[in-house]
């Protein structure tokens, strides 16, 4: 019986020829991640056990991009604690502020993970970097502090849930609008414990961003990770990144899945999630009139370049409703720069928004935007849960960052063709 | 090992940000956290908990995010066993990790009422209702799982096995 691409990266990094759903499997670990929430838990672990080193110090990434710029005492204590445990530990991808990005920007963007790779982060949107044919998946603490110490954690290997995405893109339609779609269909736990591949024409055609975007959001299912296989686009994007060799799989024309589900693309139009869950999904067209109060363009989810050019795209020569705050997020210092570079800040600030330094911030209602009772804001970041970016009273609705630039002009949810038919 | 306790009831789909807000992440000890447990789920919660009672809830408990604070703020909080027909991916794992006792049964998720009694054998897995004496059963940890439980939870479990060697 063939293997999907998850099961052989797993396989692969268990020393198997051949794994099944189900199994109970030791993995060597390629990379092993944490962020300034986590890792201060996982490092008291890890000394509490007592022990003296990490398996490997070039393959740790400490990152601290929760609560960075430090918002108070507290988060500076926790990013201290990080820090000299990075320090001590001599970890080759400690990211000090000024290198830092959001983490699931930044780690593909320097080329430490790449195809064929098993990484276990210490957050639960580790599952981005299967848009680049790896296998990643979120885990606590502890498991990250074993992790360190070991180089391997224990997995169930997964279930495969494959996404055929035919048809021909609408407009202004990508990889969030894609995800959304798909988590509405299945529900937040559509894919608990599952592998999600994401396959089919659609897929084969869509930029790299777009694919973090959709393996980002996984978790959103329930999913254990999200993974696309490595193909042309993915290999353009590694080239001259990525230090190791990449090691490519496919998934076995047998290989045997839980669920096959098919989307028609012709039919998706931009997708908004409303509170408070990211599968309460629904059409522009069927989005009705919600008046906001801010809008968030940034995250692990779409911080990239390409999100803040499909920003601009709409806020050039438009300005932000008066009543709207509008925060835009560049992902990593790079993408900060590549956005100032092409006269994208101008366009931004012009528009009445204001950019700010890479970090979590808002998405997870740390600081730099967070919301009072009552208020609403449209976001391209990944949860809308209660209090998820502020007061249990405030409301978040994710979507793309062309209907979150869109709304932010109309200072109500609105999609792209409510700006451009003007 | 037995657990026994007042039951408080949660909805579906409770998730991490409601276990524990982010808010309160800027610290990882967890008297500190415990403060806040379940606090954007039901105001107050922390004030009300006492100390061995379980909270039985709807399905996928624990969706969202990866933070090890919410298995650990609801154990600090008092709580010591989650009763759901199933747990999210992350939370199960760091539930088992930190040796905060989880049982998957969905006839007992819906049947058992805030405020009853329950009583729980968590090597069997039998669960009691002792309030209204029904009995259910919970699915059975895989044997790999039982013994990380066994060991007192995953770091003990490398202690003893990878870091003794």
């Amino acid at each position: 019986m063939g293997m999907t691409i998850t099961e052989k990266i797993l396989a692969a990094h268990a020393g198997l020829d051949e794994v099944k759903p189900g199994q109970l499997i030791n993995a060597k670990l390629d990379i092993v991640l944490g962020n300034d929430i986590t890792s201060p838990v996982a490092i008291n672990e890890f000394e509490k056990v007592g022990a003296e080193t990490v398996f490997d110090k070039c393959k740790i990434c400490l990152v601290p991009d929760h609560f960075t710029p430090n918002k108070d005492i507290k988060s500076a204590e926790q990013v201290k604690q990080v820090r000299e445990f990075a320090h001590k530990h001599e970890i080759e991808h400690f990211f000090e502020l000024g290198q830092m990005g959001v983490e699931h920007c930044i780690l593909p963007e320097q080329g430490i993970v790449g195809p064929g790779d098993a990484i276990i982060g210490a957050d639960s949107h580790t599952c981005t970097y299967g848009a680049l044919g790896a296998f990643a998946t979120g885990v606590g603490s502890t498991d990250m502090a074993a992790g360190m110490i070991t180089g391997e954690a224990w997995f169930k290997v997964p279930e495969s849930i494959k996404f055929v995405f035919k048809g021909e893109l609408q407009p202004h339609v990508g990889g969030k609008d894609l995800i959304l779609y798909a988590i509405g269909d299945i529900g937040v736990d559509g894919a608990r414990y599952m592998a999600m591949e994401f396959t089919g024409p659609v897929i084969d055609n869509l930029p790299i961003d777009d694919r973090f975007t959709m393996c980002n959001m996984a978790i959103e299912a329930g999913g254990k990770n999200g993974i696309i296989a490595a193909d042309e686009t993915t290999m353009e994007y590694v080239r001259g990144r990525f230090k190791r060799e990449p090691v490519i799989y496919k998934s076995d024309e047998d290989a045997e899945y839980a669920r096959v589900i098919e989307y028609d693309c012709s039919k998706i139009e931009p997708q908004v999630a409303f509170p408070h869950l990211p599968e309460n999904t629904r059409g522009i067209s069927e989005v009705g009139d919600v008046r906001i109060d801010q809008v968030v363009i940034g995250s692990c989810t779409n911080g990239r370049l390409s999100d803040l050019r499909i920003a601009a795209e709409f806020l050039k020569g438009q300005k932000v409703a008066p009543h709207i705050r509008c925060i835009v997020i560049p992902g990593t210092p790079l993408i900060y720069r590549q956005a100032m570079h092409e006269g994208l800040f101008d366009i931004f600030l012009d528009a009445g928004a204001i950019v700010s330094t890479p970090t979590c911030g808002p998405c997870l209602g740390g600081h730099m935007g967070v919301l009072a009772k009552g208020e609403r804001a449209v976001a391209t970041t990944n949860r809308n849960f209660i209090g998820r970016m502020g007061s249990p009273g405030s409301e978040v609705y994710l979507a793309s960052p062309a209907v979150a630039a869109c709304s932010a002009i109309k200072g109500k949810i609105a999609g792209p063709k409510e700006v451009l038919s003007k | 090992m037995i657990l026994q306790g007042k039951v408080w009831k949660f909805g579906d789909d409770v998730d991490t940000d409601q276990i524990i807000p982010a808010r309160y992440l800027n610290s990882s000890d967890p008297k500190e956290l415990a403060k806040y447990a379940m606090e954007d789920a039901r105001a107050g919660f922390a004030e009300v908990v006492g100390q061995g009672d379980i909270i039985v809830a709807g399905k996928n408990f624990g969706c969202g995010s990866s933070r090890e604070h919410a298995p650990i703020c609801i154990k600090a909080a008092g709580i010591t066993g989650v009763i759901a027909p199933s747990f999210a991916r992350i939370f199960y794992r760091n539930s088992i990790n930190i040796g905060l006792p989880i049982f998957e049964s969905k006839e007992a998720a819906e049947a058992i009422e805030e405020g009853h009694e329950v009583r729980v054998d968590a090597t069997s897995g039998v669960i009691e209702d002792l309030t209204t004496g029904k009995n259910f059963q919970a699915v059975p940890f895989p044997d790999f799982m039982q013994e990380l439980i066994a060991a007192g939870g995953l770091m003990n479990y490398i202690k003893k096995n990878k870091m003794d060697k």
